[in-house]
């Protein structure tokens, strides 16, 4: 019994990050139909963002306190910014183009980003892993779990509330969907379509380094980790379907749980039965099964 | 058409037949990675330049006829390096077979993003099974043997390196080079540019559209294993890296530098990419900031490539020339 609980945690624990990177991912594809390539490093921008906010913190002596959980949000700011600058300058320019073009700036701005982590954080691992000591664990049905990582699993479900209530509950969610229908439309109709780029480009940077700066105490900033949940990330929108929020959301949960079975059984080939449900969906349903078109 | 072979081909290949005579070693082994990767980028553009699909996966079909190679080395003792082309042909042959079949049923982004994640479940294979694959550490190809011992290849490795497997893969760069100049313009060539540039008319007019673009996919993904069966021996140790996607992103890269656009772009492109590569990690090891730098500006500044802006300004002063008569 608490194996499971345990485990169905931790399936609860890794939907949580993967919806946070795959839904800024979907949200940027369904308004300006760009695959954003990057997206994983901005992941990994609010990572070491975040490592590198707490590690200035921890000098020796002082004691994790319960305020620095706060400072973990940076790594989600600095990505957001990464994300308000890179749009206008980068990506406006080639919405007129072909999609090869839009794909390979992105891949060039991932082997960019990549480097400039490395060049300003170094190739060592940034973490700090006391901070979730703190919150010390919980009994959970006779299952002993960190409340940390409970914490992660509450973010993730406060992250898809606030998706969904801002983009169905809102002004701007009116405008954004309308946006993401019918651009030309919507800018006849007067909505500042440049401006909805950069703020759904913005939003969905956020959640990205919103992910990677709570799951930085638990697995740290480590080169690489971007380009490693870029693709996790592709697996969930296309089981979920490009351009849906709801798809992002049961893609992750459906992915979740796959890796944490995946680990426990086939952890040789965890990988590839991941890649190889995303091509069944693909070819089964190929818009995803919440995906339009 | 023979007199373009003459006046361009001819003195090209006299040139690269040359190198190992004019150039040091290091520069010839430089230039064959680079002349591999350009029968990869050959294959991959009959996809993105001819039939208008642009493949995020084809460090797949690299790595098979890669690991082709390999498991012909480990499992069954075999150096011939014709039994590694032959090997990697089937094996690449047999994957872009199924991976195209799969793949065709989508176009646009979809189509890129399936072929991404087919590669990536042979690249999480060969990590995952180490006991078959060596994981991380790869497999080693040893010096392989030609014409089942008649060419002399044991001895100084960089001089077989440098000559007689530079005279190998220029043969075989030649062939692939011929094979895909006749293939873009044959009938079944001009059919998949008529796809590329207008699906639905294609198919009104009796184009089998989907099995021309599986037919293509195959192609290109032999190409692209043939390089990758190449490219073992020269470097003597295949991880899996080269399945990662990644390396799927420069393989377009290269074209793309080229011009996928025209029939040399992608050839031109490979080979100036392979230079740029090599210069930019001796450089620093921020390398990939300066390719991710050099990819930005290559698409908001020339997104016609290498030959494209090449041709572009000789047609300028073609015509300038015209009007001025001097």
């Amino acid at each position: 019994m608490d194996t499971l609980v345990l485990q169905v945690l931790n399936s609860l624990f890794y939907a949580s990050i993967l919806f946070q990177i795959a839904c800024g991912l979907t949200l940027i594809y369904g308004v300006m139909r760009i695959v954003n390539l990057a997206h994983g490093n901005l992941y990994a921008l609010g990572a070491y963002v975040s490592g590198w906010v707490l590690g200035l913190l921890a000098t020796p002596g002082t004691q994790p306190r319960m305020w620095f959980f706060v400072l973990l949000l940076a790594g989600a700011v600095a990505a957001a910014a990464a994300g308000a600058i890179l749009e206008p300058t980068l990506l406006r320019p080639l919405y007129k183009r072909a999609e090869e073009y839009q794909l390979l700036i992105t891949f060039g701005l991932l082997l960019i980003l990549e480097d400039l982590m490395h060049m300003v954080w170094g190739p060592h691992p940034l973490t700090s892993s006391a901070l979730p000591d703190l919150l010390g664990s919980s009994t959970i049905l006779g299952a002993t779990y960190p409340n940390y990582n409970i914490l992660v699993i509450a973010i993730g479900f406060v992250a898809a509330l606030g998706v969904w209530a801002f983009v169905y509950r809102t002004k701007f969610g009116v405008i954004l969907r309308a946006t993401s229908q019918n651009m030309r439309m919507a800018a006849a109709l007067g909505v500042n379509v440049k401006r909805v780029y950069v703020q759904a480009f913005t939003l969905g940077c956020f959640l990205a380094g919103l992910g990677g700066a709570i799951i930085m105490p638990i697995s740290g900033a480590v080169l690489g980790m971007g380009i490693e949940a870029l693709i996790l990330a592709f697996v969930v929108v296309v089981i979920g379907g490009l351009g849906s929020l709801e798809g992002a959301l049961v893609g992750a949960i459906i992915v979740g749980f796959v890796r944490t079975l995946g680990i426990m059984y086939f952890a040789e080939i965890e990988l590839a039965v991941l890649y190889l449900i995303a091509t069944i969906v693909l070819l089964v349903r190929p818009a995803g099964l919440f995906g339009r078109a | 058409m023979r007199q373009k072979v003459l006046t361009y081909a001819a003195p090209i290949a006299v040139a690269l037949a040359a190198v190992p005579f004019v150039l040091p070693p290091y520069q010839t082994i430089l230039l064959s990675y680079g002349l591999i990767m350009a029968i990869a980028a050959l294959g991959f553009n009959l996809l993105l330049g001819y039939t208008g699909l642009l493949s995020f996966g084809h460090s797949a079909y690299f790595g098979v006829g890669a690991y082709a190679a390999a498991f012909l080395v480990k499992y069954a003792g075999i150096t011939s390096i014709e039994a590694f082309l032959l090997g990697g042909l089937i094996a690449s042959a047999l994957v872009s077979a199924i991976f195209g079949f799969i793949c065709v049923r989508h176009t646009r982004i979809f189509f890129s993003i399936l072929a991404l994640a087919l590669s990536q479940v042979l690249w999480s294979l060969a990590l995952k099974l180490f006991w078959v694959t060596g994981g991380t550490d790869g497999l080693r190809v040893p010096t392989p043997t030609l014409l089942g011992g008649l060419v002399q290849t044991t001895g100084d490795k960089l001089v077989f390196l440098s000559r007689t497997y530079y005279y190998l893969v220029l043969v075989v760069f030649g062939i692939s080079v011929a094979v895909m100049w006749l293939i873009v313009h044959s009938p079944f060539g001009k059919a998949l540019q008529a796809i590329r540039d207008n699906e639905t008319r294609a198919e009104f007019v009796g184009v089998e559209v989907r099995k021309y673009r599986w037919i293509a996919f195959l192609v290109s993904g032999v190409f692209t294993g043939l390089a990758g069966t190449l490219w073992v021996p020269l470097n003597g140790l295949t991880t899996p890296d080269v399945l990662y996607w990644p390396f799927s992103g420069e393989i377009v890269f290269l074209t793309v530098l080229g011009g996928f656009r025209t029939f040399s772009g992608p050839i031109v492109g490979a080979v100036a990419f392979n230079y740029l590569k090599s210069y930019a990690v001796g450089l620093t090891v921020y390398w990939q900031f300066l390719l991710g730098v050099v990819l930005v500006v290559l698409v908001l500044a020339l997104p016609s490539g290498i030959v494209g802006t090449l041709s572009q300004l000789r047609g300028r002063l073609a015509r300038s020339a015209w009007h001025e008569p001097a």
